[in-house]
């Protein structure tokens, strides 16, 4: 049978997951191989070097730079604490004399006798990595981090905003169909995960991130409510540093698309456990797509059913989906792989394939234009 | 390992193989003699391989070759797996094995200096013409705090930083300042792997020794000639050389295989913009011409020129057409998209098509109404390019160009080197424009994004061979110009367009008269506001006497005048194009709009008269 590879988006039920947990500078790692660790459980933690704060002292005290160190109560590498004293001149007969204190409690990084500029650090700031997900440590890498594995559902997504989070999955739709309206979240959805169905609203958005929810997952969203939400426009996707309050995660794409019946189906079958999700996106080199888990924690799953395929690339009848206008977010299964390129309606020649879509229609789409549903 | 200095080669050189290494895709050509000149034969391509799982460029490299070898019968991959050469036969092996890379995301460089407008535009100048990505470019005058200039440093993580500052015998106080606040970031390299970051220092050379005594400990300092070393000179040379040799000390010697891949060269490998920018500045020289080229991708935009020999060159780093095409909606505004556009479309439906491409970048057009939105998209993420180029490209350019103090203090602002009246040839590469489905579009786009003045021939670069013939013209000048003007442009035709504002639709702009090679002669008035396509062919020499109808429009003789010289055609031919310049007048009345783009493009016979499916 012919078949092409196209990758398309992971839907898996089960499937096992690997999670590097990376400091991003150089520290401890509290765990080992072999640690059966939590999500919230600190795996690594280290210190981010203080801000740095340089102040022209020469300046303000009225010195010559080449002078400068006379004059200076503390020198390089002392710890200083905000508003205390570290210049002071000695005026003119005991008065006029000039004072300069430290901005910030830290440490003096540098004195220059050419420009007069006193660098500070500001005291370090210490930044914590937890696992994200429940989980084993399969791989320390000594002062950097841990690979945390675990038999989990797995969803990606196609564009996401925010960071990692995790909350409890709740339903907001009947349907894959249905829009998630700002009518169906109430304050019992605070810290959980809403799952949406064809189009969140930006009333909608407002509506989950006011009752405090972690998480909402949707089909589609209006690509110019971004900036409506962020203040700014995602001019290129690389995202997750995004603060708006939750964790975004659209699984189809921007307007109004019926979320894939599977990934809907399996996100209903996991309503009420907890779920570890990332809205970061890269679309990039090293490509990163927001994500859902759901780990086993208490069930026992066999082996063979974890074990991840080897992907086998499109075939007649498996199942696809259109991921550009005309047929964009339609889902079908493939008719035909024919060899030759085709002239496409555009003008240009390309290697197609044959779809027959839900509602009976078969037509003709550039393979590039096809993804595969992955499971 | 051949003679890399061609002193050899120029005299023997029979066959070449050249890859660019891409950041998806490695491209192979195969070059060789055939009669008395030098001519493109074979090309190969196969995904690049620096990434996993196999983390070594040479694969991709010899997959590409490989492809060649089994094209043309010629055996060029040895049976472990390398480059063959010398040349032994016709059929085995080849003289000269070289290279560029663009792969990893490319060069990217932090510039830095005293005064931004100078030193530090003279950095970042160096930086650009050797073919990195700038990623910011500091200066103690740039509006930011200290602190939030260290802080950036830190957050920046490039190849490496150049760092000027000060004419020689100037400025201390400053650079040293400039010093301090790089040693206090303590930036750290790209690939990591515990290398110290390159710092090029290349400012006032009474400073160096503090400059060492700063940055010697937290760097791998390097210290060549100043690019300012006065105030109306510019010697941007010895930087630019410097950032070549640790592009492939540090960044080619670390990413995955690129040790190997330089033992096979003869020639350095180099950054892919920088080999374009070279073979157009050897075309600009030998034929005496004023070149303006563009490169548009997924990601990036890269525009080059070379007016009155000197050379520049802007990379605008989010205006492409898939991962950033949402940038170019950010930043042009939909209504600008929407004034190509050929059809009345709904503006939510465009935006969220716009943003889907961006999230799925690998998709293609499939119905006409696609690839006109994908079109008019370009032709936006072109002009903000241009324009971007044309802002930089002011004032002191180029190595060495002298000026008075006095032209070093003025207003910069309507003294861009590129003037579009004085622009013989515009040559476009990338997806959109060198495989767009008709010719006549790729120069469609071009004419609206550039709006070129006078009379300006357009080609584009048929496979993107650019940069293996700048690579090749560092070694053998004449073969990478023969390959040049035989296999590497298209030749798309001339476009003539009188320079001044037309307002008055159906008045006459101008009167055409050609004469063609078969003596047959083509006597017209355009009226304002008209597209006129006249076919003929690169070959075709076509006398033309051009005659303005209005006062103030200037065709190149001058206001009114009448303009008689020789036009060439080719794949489209001559366009005669009365819409007004430098601005393309185009109505705001989307009814008018919608009209008047129809018109353009039946008079030019761009897409297929029906819908695709």
């Amino acid at each position: 049978m012919a078949a092409i590879f196209t990758p398309g988006l992971k839907v898996t039920e089960h499937g096992m997951v690997h999670k590097d947990r990376r400091l991003p500078l150089e520290g401890e790692v509290t765990v080992q191989v072999g640690d059966t660790v939590t999500a919230d459980q600190v795996v690594a933690r280290t210190e981010l070097p203080g801000k740095i704060y340089p102040v022209n002292l020469a300046n303000k005290l009225g010195v010559d730079p080449g002078r400068l160190k006379e004059f200076l109560l503390k020198g390089e590498g002392d710890k200083v604490s905000n508003g205390e004293t570290i210049a002071r001149t000695n005026g003119i007969l005991g008065f006029f004399k000039a004072e300069a204190e430290a901005i910030v409690t830290g440490t003096i990084e540098s004195i220059s006798t050419i420009t007069g500029q006193v660098i500070f650090q500001a005291d370090p700031i210490p930044v914590e990595v937890d696992a994200y997900i429940n989980g084993k440590v399969v791989e320390v890498v000594p002062n950097e981090g841990c690979v945390v594995q675990s038999a989990a559902t797995f969803v990606q997504g196609i564009f996401g905003l925010g960071g990692e989070t995790k909350g409890v999955l709740a339903m907001g739709v009947a349907t894959p169909t249905d829009r998630l309206e700002a009518s169906a979240i109430d304050e019992s959805m605070a810290g959980k995960i809403i799952v949406g169905g064809s189009y969140l609203d930006l009333g909608g958005l407002k509506r989950a991130i006011d009752v405090g929810a972690a998480g909402v997952v949707t089909g589609g969203f209006d690509y110019d409510e971004i900036k409506e939400v962020l203040g700014y426009e995602v001019g290129v996707a690389i995202t997750g540093g995004e603060d708006l309050g939750l964790t975004l995660i659209v699984t189809e794409g921007f307007g109004s698309i019926q979320m894939a019946p599977a990934t809907f189906e399996l996100l209903r079958s996991k309503v009420g456990k907890r779920a570890s999700i990332n809205g970061a996106t890269q679309i990039r080199a090293g490509v990163m797509r927001p994500e859902v888990v759901v780990t086993f924690d208490d069930e026992e799953v066999p082996d063979e059913l974890v074990a991840d395929p080897e992907p086998v690339g499109i075939g007649i009848g498996d199942q696809v989906r259109g991921i550009r206008a005309p047929y964009f977010g339609s889902l079908g299964k493939v008719a035909g792989l024919p060899v030759e390129p085709v002239v496409l309606g555009s003008g240009s020649k390309a290697r197609v394939m044959e779809v027959e879509f839900e509602n009976g229609e078969v037509a003709v789409l550039p393979r590039a234009n096809v993804e595969a549903i992955e499971r | 390992m051949s003679d890399p200095t061609g002193a050899t080669s120029q005299v023997q050189l029979r066959s070449v193989l050249a890859t660019d290494c891409g950041s998806t895709t490695t491209k192979a050509i195969l070059i060789e003699k055939v009669g008395d000149g030098y001519r493109q034969t074979w090309r190969g391509e196969a995904p690049t391989t620096v990434e996993a799982p196999f983390e070594d460029v040479t694969r991709g490299v010899v997959n590409a070759a490989t492809e060649i070898q089994e094209l043309s019968g010629r055996q060029l991959v040895t049976e472990d797996g390398g480059i063959l050469t010398p040349e032994k036969s016709s059929e085995e092996g080849v003289d000269l094995y070289i290279s560029t890379s663009s792969a990893g995301g490319g060069l990217q460089v932090v510039a830095g200096g005293v005064v931004r407008s100078m030193s530090a535009e003279s950095a970042t100048r160096a930086a650009l013409g050797a073919g990195a990505i700038v990623m910011d470019t500091f200066a103690t005058n740039d509006k930011r705090r200290p602190h939030e200039q260290i802080e950036r440093i830190r957050q920046l993580r490039p190849d490496m930083i150049l760092m000027s500052g000060g004419t020689d015998g100037g400025t201390r106080k400053h650079v040293v300042a400039l010093a301090e606040r790089i040693r206090a970031a303590r930036p750290r390299t790209r690939l990591g792997g515990g290398f110290n970051l390159p710092v090029i220092y290349a400012g006032n050379q009474d400073v160096r020794p503090d400059v060492e005594e700063l940055l010697n400990e937290v760097c791998d300092l390097q210290v060549v000639d100043n690019v300012r070393p006065v105030l109306e000179n510019e010697n941007l040379g010895p930087a630019r050389d410097k950032i070549h040799d640790l592009f492939m000390e540090h960044v080619m010697a670390q990413a995955p295989g690129y040790d190997k891949l330089m033992t096979w060269t003869d020639a350095p490998i180099m950054p892919t913009p920088g080999a374009v920018g070279l073979i157009m500045q050897t075309i600009a020289r030998q034929r005496e011409i004023n070149i303006l080229g563009v490169d548009i991708g997924g990601a990036t935009t890269d525009v080059f020129s070379v007016f009155t020999e000197i050379f520049n060159r802007t990379v605008s780093a989010n205006l492409g057409m898939s991962y950033s095409v949402s940038n170019v909606l950010a930043e042009a505004g939909l209504p600008s998209i929407l004034r190509w556009v050929p059809f009345d479309i709904d503006e939510k439906m465009l935006r969220n098509r716009i943003g889907n491409k961006m999230i799925r970048p690998t998709t293609i057009p499939q119905t006409l109404e696609e690839l006109k939105i994908e079109q008019a998209i370009a032709r936006e993420a072109l002009r903000l390019a241009f324009i971007q180029h044309k802002e930089f490209a002011v004032g002191l350019k180029g190595i060495q160009q002298e000026r008075t103090i006095a032209d070093a203090f003025r207003q910069s602002g309507d003294e861009s080197l590129v003037q579009m009246m004085e622009l013989d040839l515009l040559v476009g590469s990338g997806g959109v424009l060198s495989h767009a489905p008709r010719r006549v579009q790729s120069m469609r786009m071009m004419i609206d994004a550039f709006a070129p003045e006078g009379v300006t021939e357009l080609a584009v670069d048929s496979i993107f061979m650019m940069p293996h013939l700048g690579v090749l013209s560092t070694v053998n000048e004449e073969a990478a110009t023969q390959v040049f003007e035989k296999d590497c442009i298209i030749y798309l035709g001339t476009c003539v367009a009188p320079l001044g504002a037309v307002k008055q639709l159906g008045r006459p702009a101008v009167q055409v008269e050609l004469t063609m090679p078969d003596g047959s002669v083509v006597n017209e008035i355009l009226d304002a506001m008209d597209l006129r396509l006249y076919p003929a062919s690169h070959d075709d020499a076509v006398q033309a006497t051009l005659t303005p109808l209005q006062k103030h429009l200037d065709l190149g003789a001058g206001p009114g005048k009448v303009l008689n010289r020789t036009l060439r055609g080719g794949v489209v031919g001559i366009v005669i194009d009365t819409r007004g310049r430098p601005d393309i007048q185009i109505p705001s009345n989307p009814l008018q709009r919608v009209a008047m783009l129809d018109r353009w493009v039946k008079a030019l016979g761009e897409y297929p008269d029906e819908e695709g499916s």
